[in-house]
């Protein structure tokens, strides 16, 4: 991994995989590492038991329970995710935990397990409407009193459907339906030419990764990374290779090795018509 | 006995007496039910909007139910519709008590994705903002937190010191609070070399004469001592269970540091002590921060020490936008210019979790990347959101004065907790 992100033990990715193969059997759905992080696909109906083999089997040992996040797929048959990302506080080593569902299907809650559970899936459920069957305080937690609608899924409008002011006829605050004085503006910057996830032919072996970080590639983050890990590791681009006009830095100038270029200095001398 | 002598000339007195009996020998008000009252949502020590509402026996808290919420701003929904480099100044906006501690999360969990390599100097650059931040923040919770228990000097003397960091922000970023500095890939612009010459004076005159001076009129104080220790006391097993981190998890006696145990940019290079509590108080949550201001100020040190020269922000021309300078000269550079300001660069599509120690303890950011130049999602784990909800059993059994205490040793701001 190039990235300077956190780096825990993912050395153990591999045998945190096997050990919960063999613990969590017919619970799991699916396990793999992708961008070096382990996720585990739990049967939905087992997710309670299968966290607490997560928590309690020596060499496991995710102690704690840091967050559990929604995420929306409307075209999916079940269309939420529910993530829970546990840390193990011993092992020094992440995983996340999956499970799909649908605005009807209850999830098993986790309070008992984790009493800190209580109020991440009281979030989950104000913003996504998933339900978690088990969990005594239920009730919406961020937004507003009264608030109807789940505000994080894909098919809710940014702005909401209603806004509140202050009345001055009524001496209170009043809701009435959203009013724009301008529509809500969505630009879609994908290019025609870059949205394409077919491989031109004669492109087979390196069309699917990006030519440059962050140009649009049909490759996922996880091939990148194992892509880059494979090929011969690059010097660090030096100061000059990536500044376009070569006769920015004037190289063997009498200190030009030992200070910083400073890029928003412009030479002064027979430099282009811009100066 | 019949009609009871009115003995007084207050009519209310003459009623209880009547009630007096052999049979009966209540007076009417000795049995006090338990009363519920609001804190907040606007209360000076809420630290913010938070709405506490509260079932007292007599001054004794029985439970705490804490509303949060109201100031949701829909950060997360916001960011979806926002290309990587926009959704940057939203997370200045979480925690604006440590602005850049939180764009940290988020520039290292996109260059996770990405898997992009960050030129050393931007590194360090990081580390010392992260830093200066650290300082920043402690220094308005340390303040606070003796102001909430009833001492004014110390925190005159904090926000002085609070104000040179804001100073020194501003001659980095531009910005006093919002400083919207750090880049995927690196940081936006180098710093002067007389900053980090000034930086390294306060670090060596000023800090330690405000800053001990401060912290000596609370730290043994007898008053300061009777208001904290021994208030809410959390266990291990509590402060696991409860999913404490970063000042809450290390005072209850356990030495979890993510920039420790998993770090991030340069911090495997600095030399620094984890200090944590023995009694899990609210009194050893104050003296670990006052410990971690200590630290933050050698880890700065080493980074001025040690800094190298050399790029501060990835030379990749599709992912960090070319300085002006060289879009006079160069089409190419306009041309990246143009598309990393209007369309944002692509992050290939993945799902991390990147969390690193902000002040008030572990900021995650989950970011689900479809390809395209929006996050399709992402999750932000606020440090307070598990803190407060430990509210209610941390201070159950306590007196309505120590939930200043309380809230104050936890310090929460509602910025990120709401999002």
């Amino acid at each position: 991994m190039r990235a300077p992100a956190p780096a825990w033990a993912a050395d153990l990715n591999d045998e945190t995989m096997e050990l919960a193969r063999a613990t969590l059997g017919d619970a799991l759905d699916d396990v793999f590492a992708r961008v070096g992080e382990v996720q585990l696909w739990v049967k939905r109906d087992q997710v309670a038991e299968a966290l607490r083999l997560l928590r309690d089997t020596p060499g496991l040992e995710y102690q704690q329970l840091m967050e559990i996040a929604g995420v929306d797929y409307p075209e999916r048959p079940e269309r939420f995710e529910v993530v829970y990302c546990l840390l193990s506080l011993t092992r020094n080593h992440r995983v996340h935990v999956h499970l799909t569902t649908d605005d009807e299907q209850p999830v098993p809650s986790v309070t008992d397990l984790w009493p800190v559970a209580g109020w991440l899936e009281r979030e989950v459920f104000d913003l996504f409407g998933v339900v978690f069957v088990g969990n005594r305080d239920l009730r919406r937690i961020l937004t507003d009193y009264g608030f109807s609608g789940h505000p994080l899924r894909k098919d809710f409008p940014m702005t909401g459907y209603v806004e509140m002011r202050y009345s001055e006829e009524d001496k209170r605050v009043v809701y009435q339906p959203v009013s724009l004085q301008q529509d809500f503006r969505n630009f879609d910057f994908m290019s025609p030419w870059e949205g394409g996830a077919y491989v031109l032919p004669g492109d087979e072996k390196g069309g699917a990764l990006p030519q440059a970080k962050g140009a649009y590639t049909p490759a996922t983050a996880d091939q990148v990374q194992k892509a880059g890990a494979t090929a011969t590791p690059t010097a660090a681009p030096a100061g000059d290779s990536g500044s376009y006009a070569k006769g920015t830095n004037p190289p063997g100038g009498p200190d030009s090795g030992n200070r910083p270029s400073d890029p928003d200095v412009i030479p002064s001398k027979g430099q282009g018509q811009n100066q | 006995m019949s009609e009871p002598a009115t003995t007084t000339v207050d009519p209310y007195l003459d009623k209880m007496l009547s009630h007096t009996s052999a049979a009966d020998p209540a007076t009417g008000d000795v049995t006090i039910e338990n009363y519920t009252i609001n804190f907040g949502p606007q209360h000076p020590a809420a630290h913010g909007v938070l709405r506490l509402v509260m079932e007292l026996d007599g001054e004794l808290i029985e439970r705490i139910d804490p509303h949060v919420g109201l100031l949701h701003r829909g950060t997360e929904k916001l960011i979806e519709a926002k290309t990587y480099i926009q959704a940057l100044p939203y997370f200045d906006r979480l925690d604006y008590c440590s602005p850049m501690c939180m764009e940290h999360s988020w520039v290292l969990a996109v260059e996770k994705l990405l898997d992009l390599e960050v030129p050393i100097r931007a590194q360090y650059l990081r580390v010392f903002c992260a830093e200066l931040t650290r300082i920043m923040n402690h220094l308005l919770n340390l303040g606070s937190h003796v102001m909430d228990v009833g001492a004014m000097t110390p925190n005159l003397w904090l926000f002085e010191l609070r104000e040179d960091t804001f100073n020194f922000y501003e001659r980095i970023s531009g910005a006093r609070m919002h400083a919207n500095y750090f880049r995927p890939g690196g940081v936006h612009q180098d710093v002067p070399l007389k900053l980090l010459t000034d930086i390294a004076d306060w670090l060596d005159t000023r800090v330690p004469r405000l800053f001990e001076d401060a912290i000596s009129l609370v730290a043994d104080n007898r008053i300061f001592k009777q208001r904290n220790v021994d208030i809410a006391t959390v266990s291990r097993d509590d402060a696991i269970a409860w999913g404490f981190s970063g000042p809450m998890i290390r005072a209850a006696g356990i030495p979890w540091d993510i920039r420790k145990s998993q770090p991030y940019d340069v911090y495997d290079r600095m030399d620094f002590d984890v200090p944590v509590g023995t009694r899990g108080d609210c009194y050893d949550r104050f003296m670990v921060r006052v410990e971690e201001v200590r630290q933050s100020v050698r880890i700065m040190k080493q980074c001025l020490r040690d800094m190298p020269e050399g790029p501060i922000a990835s030379l990749d021309r599709k992912v960090v936008p070319p300085k002006r300078a060289e879009m006079k000269q160069s089409m190419e550079a306009l041309i990246h210019h143009f598309k990393l300001y209007t369309e944002g660069f692509h992050v290939p599509e993945g799902e991390v979790y990147v969390a690193t120690e902000s002040p008030k303890g572990e900021f995650g950011v989950y970011l689900v990347a479809d390809g395209t130049n929006k996050p399709y999602r992402c999750k932000i784990r606020p440090t307070a959101f598990s803190h407060l909800q430990a509210m209610d059993f941390m201070s159950r059994g306590h007196m309505l004065a120590d939930t200043t205490a309380i809230l104050g040793a936890m310090d929460i701001v509602f910025g990120e907790c709401d999002r």
